[in-house]
């Protein structure tokens, strides 16, 4: 994902004069050559976030494109007034590129880890935001990103799906089913093809969860076999804060009989290190955990029943 | 509607007029326009130093001004009233729903306003990510001013601004700290010493005295950036 986004980056900057790249020092040796090439527009501020955000702002008011990239905790967390001031507020656009995200810097603990990024995007307006499952699907992102004024965030992981997948905003099938609907964001995807192997269910995927693809929603839980006293079952799976998406849903479903499943990160502070893979399990979201959490939401239970569990 | 703009009346004088229209902001009669700790930088600039008027607010190559200090902007929107960027009428009932004058400026709502701004620490920054803009757009002529107030500079962000921008050489733009001596803390050995020790230069005026402010303004140098600490009196 990192090295597509240098790529592309670099290619954004030989190509389009508007084109800007605030850094706080992370990546400014694999962009060095970028840096050397357009010295006016590739910018280096040291470790100073916040700086890189206003910066970005600042160029922003004078007609350029931005794009500014480090952690996402420090990219968005460390530096939210200024995404919410000098961006928002001021009226312009960037497009923020983070990596590390949930815990991809697992061994470096909570410090690292920023699985709250969307959601706190989700306070302010206006956002797109992309969660590119494969590398392929960073390219367009970005170049989308460059041929408006928005803004933008694009959240690069380091775990990925096996193929990439339509980018064009919308939720697209993956598999289709009847009894349920079970939306997959970014590299969530193969996990969960696994997790509902055998399932009766629709199985969506989208690289940008903002703007949240509703109509596209709708659409395929009408079609879903609903039990008439329950609702169709619904599942977002998301490689970010759980239940980040579910207001979106609720909005998208509000004139549709539905129960939704929210999986994604928990709140809790773990203080580990490990492995991703350690984390996902910790989380639910290993294949295995997606798989228990899936079937018991399909099957429907009462009230009653889920006491009995 | 016919809107009547601040226009000099032929007798009156500068300072005459922007007390007329600070009391039609604050409807205080009382107080001399020296109440106002930013007025005389903010009419030097616009006066003298800045090439920017209604017509070019818009105009790529305008000089930038940047109150980043928000709050406290009655002597902000008196200037921009009497160098016709705002209709005088605005001034009358600020802060009002319908009118685009706040107790913190917003840019998007008034003309000649760079950037909004109210939370402090905010405006260097803007400034100098605005003057590499500029810079790479090959737009060299325009200068970036920042006015923030000696209290101000306790937010971290401006230390970030203030190393980078002399670090890198932001020639283009110009910080003016107005010191009241306000700082809960402080700064012991002087705001300027903060700014030269990073490579800018510096030049220390009385906040009061216009010629004083101008030349301060105009002792840039081209290979850095620069700072004007307007000393005032201090608060009280």
């Amino acid at each position: 994902m990192r090295e597509a986004f240098y790529t592309e980056t670099k290619a954004l900057l030989d190509g389009d004069t508007r084109t800007a790249l605030v850094l706080a020092d992370i990546s400014a040796a694999a962009l060095e050559q970028a840096a050397q090439d357009h010295p006016d527009r590739v910018l280096n501020v040291g470790i100073r976030e916040q700086l890189m955000v206003t910066v970005a702002g600042g160029l922003a008011l004078t007609g350029m494109r931005p794009i500014a990239h480090s952690y996402a905790p420090f990219l968005v967390e460390r530096a939210w007034e200024q995404v919410k001031l000098d961006l928002g507020h001021q009226g312009v656009g960037a497009i923020l590129v983070s990596v590390g995200a949930s815990y991809d810097s697992s061994a470096s603990g909570r410090t690292h880890h920023s699985p709250g990024d969307v959601a706190l995007l989700d306070t302010l307006d206006d956002w797109t935001v992309h969660v590119p499952g494969h590398p392929d699907e960073v390219g367009p992102a970005l170049r989308a990103a460059a041929t408006h004024d928005g803004p933008v965030y694009i959240r690069l992981a380091e775990q990925r799906n096996e193929s990439p997948y339509r980018t064009d905003g919308r939720l697209h099938p993956v598999r289709r089913g009847d009894r349920a609907v079970v939306v997959a964001v970014g590299p969530m995807l193969d996990r969960v093809l696994a997790a509902t192997s055998g399932l009766d269910a629709t199985v969506a995927y989208t690289d940008t969860p903002r703007p949240f693809d509703a109509d596209g929603l709708r659409d395929l839980v009408w079609e879903v076999t609903a039990p008439a006293d329950r609702g169709a079952a619904v599942v977002v799976v998301e490689p970010y804060l759980v239940g980040t998406s579910a207001h979106l849903v609720s909005q998208a479903l509000a004139s549709v009989p539905h129960r939704l499943l929210s999986l994604g990160v928990g709140r809790t502070d773990l203080h580990r290190y490990g492995t991703v893979d350690e984390h996902d399990a910790a989380h639910g979201l290993d294949p295995a955990s997606l798989r228990a959490a899936i079937t018991l939401h399909l099957t429907a239970p009462t009230a009653a029943q889920f006491g009995a569990i | 509607m016919t809107t009547t703009l601040a226009t000099p009346r032929a007798t009156e004088s500068a300072d005459a007029r922007l007390r007329r229209l600070l009391t039609r902001l604050t409807g205080d009669e009382k107080h001399a326009p020296s109440s106002h700790s930013t007025l005389d930088v903010l009419w030097v600039l616009y006066d003298r130093v800045l090439r920017v008027t209604p017509a070019t607010v818009d105009a790529p190559d305008r000089d930038r001004f940047l109150l980043s200090k928000g709050h406290g902007p009655a002597a902000y929107y008196a200037v921009l009233a009497a160098k016709e960027f705002i209709p005088a009428e605005w001034l009358d009932d600020m802060a009002a729903w319908t009118n685009p004058l706040g107790h913190h400026p917003d840019r998007q709502r008034v003309p000649g306003v760079e950037i909004s701004s109210g939370s402090l620490g905010h405006g260097l920054p803007l400034g100098v990510g605005i003057a590499l803009g500029l810079r790479a757009q090959g737009l060299t002529a325009p200068r970036v001013y920042v006015l923030v107030g000696d209290a101000e500079l306790d937010e971290g962000s401006n230390h970030e601004a203030i190393a980078y921008a002399g670090a890198t050489g932001v020639t283009s733009l110009t910080a003016v700290a107005i010191d009241n001596q306000s700082a809960t803390h402080g700064w012991p050995g002087g705001i300027a010493s903060r700014f030269t020790v990073n490579g800018w230069t510096a030049s220390t005026v009385s906040g009061r005295d216009h010629d004083q402010i101008e030349y301060g303004l105009r002792a840039n140098q081209p290979d850095r950036p620069h700072v004007v600490v307007a000393t005032i009196e201090q608060k009280g």
